[in-house]
């Protein structure tokens, strides 16, 4: 027992529609790099956020160190030598690097201590800061950094790291493995959340892998592969998703040409001479890292900002930069924003009512002002049919689904008025892995069925298996689109860190 | 051990029974907490209710001095659920109500000697006229300036009644009226017809009636209602949508100023006859209440209107019969909007006493 310094014995924990975990048990060796894998909604999350205190199991025990282990708060946990680095940061944009870590220290402390522990750390574990830097002038793996300097000032022998690489750039990720390297070298343990099977592989010792709240199986990984895992997280075997050049017709209708808008804003990122095209039947990847740029490139795509200082955009030989989105709409384009919830779906909405978000012409839900509910239903149950959503009925609320349901409902609906355009962004962020295989699949039969479609997302290995062609979306500017077919993924990584040869 | 203080945790689901018990559960703890105030002074809290609540109402007139009561509140309350619904806090009523009231009470000054059929539906027009307009200033500066709307018609309350009170002291002033501050009286069909021989119930109660009809078709059967539902939940998904969310706010300000415009004519030209400077015992703040403990449903603001129209009965009667001041109606409508807001923060969120090692 002596090299096991965490034993989680039979967790249960549920919530008034779900059990998110079930009898979980396992145990933790030190100084190892221990994963726990699985689908988003597997009961990860819910785990560790019992191990730090934010919440409180209905049953079983955990020991640390063979001795009983109970927190309330995060503190508490902290103080018992538990950290945890959360996957959204919490740091305050405003305030300097220096500043945020004073502020997350629970005990006292004098500044020359606080700086030279900052030293020690800083250069033992591959953790260069600049301490005078404001928050928001750093890029998210400097973010990153920061919050993993602000959980070491307290010594942690448990550091809890909640899908840590779904921010950062290949190169960037790396760069976190030689720290994670170093940590367990100084005999800490690393509890590492994540649902990408090839990061379990490269740097965890042990994988724990979770599927609907259970423990499927607790092993080493120097057996495993990625196929046999994905087939113990998913249970069951997923077919290889396929792009073929040769649906693209060689007709460009989507026309985007040097587009600027500055938005005088700390927060927000200016856009920089943007231009790209897209051919009949093409689906177009934007990559890069988040707060680059996308969010405010998919409001003037969408038409929700008009405001642009200059350049077009044209669709079927129409400029469309200054059409709102219903006008886009009318012309057969739809769009769906990034987050379901209160943007392109309103949560306290029925699916039904959901349906009247999105209008096009050829929809028939509107006569004289007065909304045609039937054919609005007919619509919602078709949608929920085609595109296999789970949920009671049409009337039920937006905010009762799941997000993989929500977000295969939402772009069901888009979809179902055979678009001739599909602007999506981040198609399948945070939902299950069921359901982000559904998703890339029916986008690839829109564009077989001659639809166009541009795809900004975060995520470069949902970009390299759907579309056909890429670029990289840094500060504001775009590069050059590479086939996808052909491009390395060094040189995307390389681009989505600012750096281009 | 638990902590003294308890902390608000938000609760996951919200109980949609208990959704549809808030203005039951306010109005009966209204009732108990009333009771400890009349306790208090002294009085027996079962004849002080009763003189309170069931005396207004147990004559033919009293019932019809009820619906005279409810009749602005009601009106007013369902325009406030247009702003409401869009998220706009338009606390002006008070104000749009007055402005009615000095347009549409212009016209039959104007028209004093006046006798035609037309001369009714004129000043009610206008009336609608005079409240839109006002309510349209907020809206203005909420979508050129960005304002805060809750600041602007609220301050343009004042504003209305300095003109109405001017208007009364100055150029409208009756000259056969011994220099009170008051206007000449309407031409009798400048009135507001009454509905029942002898009673002060009016044609405004046929008025309001159907402005909630409508109003319930608008919220519930048509595109409009249904952005302006989108627009208060979530501001993001009407830009999605492509809603026009600045007509969107000139539409809501516009309809719930020229309700509380025509509650505000039907208060002059009905009951009163004439402008004066009290037109309204605050109407337009009270009806803010009526609105939300009828979770700002056309059904459940007509309940509410009553029940709050008989604090205003009540309060009158308790003043003659137990010597108590009128304004104890005020603070029975301040209990149950205290308790309305209560019972609301509950649905939506518990309290938990943290456990302290």
């Amino acid at each position: 027992m002596s090299d096991t310094i965490l034993n989680i014995e039979n967790i249960t924990k549920s919530f008034p529609r779900v059990i998110a975990n079930k009898k979980v048990t396992f145990d933790i060796k030190k100084n190892a790099v221990h994963a726990i894998l699985g689908e988003n909604g597997a009961g990860k999350s819910t785990l560790v956020k019992i191990l730090y205190g934010l919440l409180e199991p209905d049953e079983g025990n955990i020991k640390l160190n063979n001795k009983n282990f109970k927190v309330n708060s995060p503190a508490e946990a902290r103080k018992q030598g538990i950290g945890m680095v959360f996957q959204h940061f919490s740091l305050f944009d405003s305030l300097s690097v220096k500043e945020n870590l004073i502020l997350g220290i629970d005990e006292k402390m004098s500044y020359s201590d606080l700086e030279n522990k900052l030293e020690n750390i800083s250069s033992r574990y591959n953790l260069p800061l600049n301490l005078d830097a404001p928050i928001t002038a750093l890029s998210a793996g400097e973010k990153q950094r920061v919050e993993i300097v602000r959980i070491l000032l307290q010594d942690p022998q448990i550091l809890i790291m909640d899908e840590p690489t779904s921010v950062l750039t290949p190169q960037e990720v790396e760069s976190l493995f030689v720290t994670l390297n170093a940590l367990v070298k100084e005999s800490r343990t690393i509890l590492y959340i994540t649902h990408k099977l090839e990061e379990v592989i490269s740097i965890c010792d042990t994988v724990t892998i979770m599927r609907n709240g259970e423990i499927i199986d607790t092993s080493s990984t120097s057996n495993q592969t990625a196929k046999t895992l994905a087939t113990k997280m998913l249970g069951q075997k997923l077919d290889d998703l396929k792009t073929n050049y040769g649906q693209i017709k060689d007709e460009v209708n989507f026309e985007v040409k040097n587009i600027s808008c500055d938005f005088n804003d700390p927060f927000l990122t200016d856009l920089k001479n943007i231009s790209f095209q897209v051919r009949v039947g093409e689906i177009y990847g934007i990559a890069g890292v988040a707060g680059n740029g996308q969010s405010e490139l998919m409001d003037i795509l969408t038409g929700e900002n008009i405001n642009i200082k200059s350049g077009s955009i044209t669709f079927d030989n129409k400029k469309i930069e200054k059409y709102g989105p219903q006008k886009r709409r009318d012309l057969s384009i739809s769009f769906v924003p990034e987050n379901r919830l209160g943007h392109s779906a309103v949560p306290e909405l029925s699916l039904s009512e959901n349906i009247l978000l999105s209008q096009f012409p050829k929809n028939n839900f509107i006569k004289n002002g007065i909304i045609l509910k039937n054919n609005v239903d007919d619509f919602a149950n078709n949608v929920i049919n085609e595109y296999k959503v789970i949920t009671p009925g049409n009337d039920a609320k937006a905010s009762s689904l799941s997000g993989g349901n929500l977000q295969k409902y939402v772009i069901g609906r888009e979809i179902s008025s055979k678009p001739k355009i599909l602007i999506i962004s981040h198609p399948t962020w945070g939902i299950d892995a069921g359901a982000e295989h559904s998703i890339r699949e029916s986008l690839i039969e829109l564009s077989q069925n001659g639809t166009s479609i541009i795809v900004i997302s975060q995520d470069l290995d949902e970009l390299i298996e759907i579309t056909h062609k890429i670029s990289v979306i840094y500060d504001g500017n775009l590069s050059k689109p590479f086939n996808t077919s052909e491009v390395e993924i060094e040189k995307l990584g390389l681009l989505m860190g600012g750096k281009n040869e | 051990m638990n902590s003294l203080l308890p902390s608000i945790v938000s609760r996951s689901q919200s109980s949609g029974i208990m959704n549809f018990f808030v203005p039951i559960i306010s109005i009966v703890l209204t009732l108990i907490t009333g009771s400890i105030i009349f306790v208090l002074l002294g009085f027996d809290p079962v004849y002080a209710l009763y003189t309170f609540f069931i005396s207004p109402i147990s004559s033919t007139y009293g019932i019809s001095e009820l619906f005279v009561k409810a009749t602005p509140l009601a009106l007013i309350a369902i325009g406030l659920s247009y702003c409401f619904k869009n998220n706009i806090y338009n606390i002006g009523a008070e104000g749009q109500l007055t402005m009615g009231a000095i347009f549409g009470g212009g016209i039959g000054i104007l028209f004093h000697d006046t006798n035609a059929f037309w001369l009714l539906p004129l000043m009610i027009f206008a009336g609608a006229i005079g409240g839109a307009l006002w309510g349209l200033i907020p809206a203005i500066l909420k979508t050129k300036f960005n304002t805060n709307e809750i600041l602007t018609s609220l301050m343009l309350v004042y504003v209305a009644l300095f003109i109405l009170d001017y208007l009364v002291v100055g150029p409208w002033k009756d000259p056969f009226g011994y220099s009170f501050p008051k206007s000449r009286p309407f031409s009798e069909s400048g009135r507001m017809p009454i509905l029942f021989d002898g009673l002060r119930v009016h044609f405004g109660l046929i008025i309001t009636l159907f402005l909630i009809f409508v109003s319930w078709f608008i919220f519930s059967k048509t595109i409009l209602g249904f952005q302006l539902k989108v627009s208060g939940y979530s501001p993001k998904a009407a830009k999605y949508a492509g809603f026009n969310q600045t007509t969107l706010v000139f539409f809501a300000f516009a309809i719930c100023g020229a309700f509380a415009g025509i509650a505000g004519l039907a208060e002059v030209s009905g009951p009163i006859g004439l402008l004066y400077r009290d037109i309204s015992p605050n109407y337009g703040f009270t009806a803010i209440i009526v609105a939300f403990l009828g979770r700002l449903h056309p059904i459940g603001i007509i309940f509410a209107s009553l029940v709050i129209a008989l604090t205003y009965l009540g309060a009158e009667d308790a003043q003659l019969f137990l010597q108590i001041p009128s304004a104890v109606g005020f603070i029975f409508q301040g209990l149950v909007l205290f308790y309305l807001l209560g019972a609301e923060l509950l649905i939506n969120y518990k309290l938990t006493y943290k456990k302290l090692l």
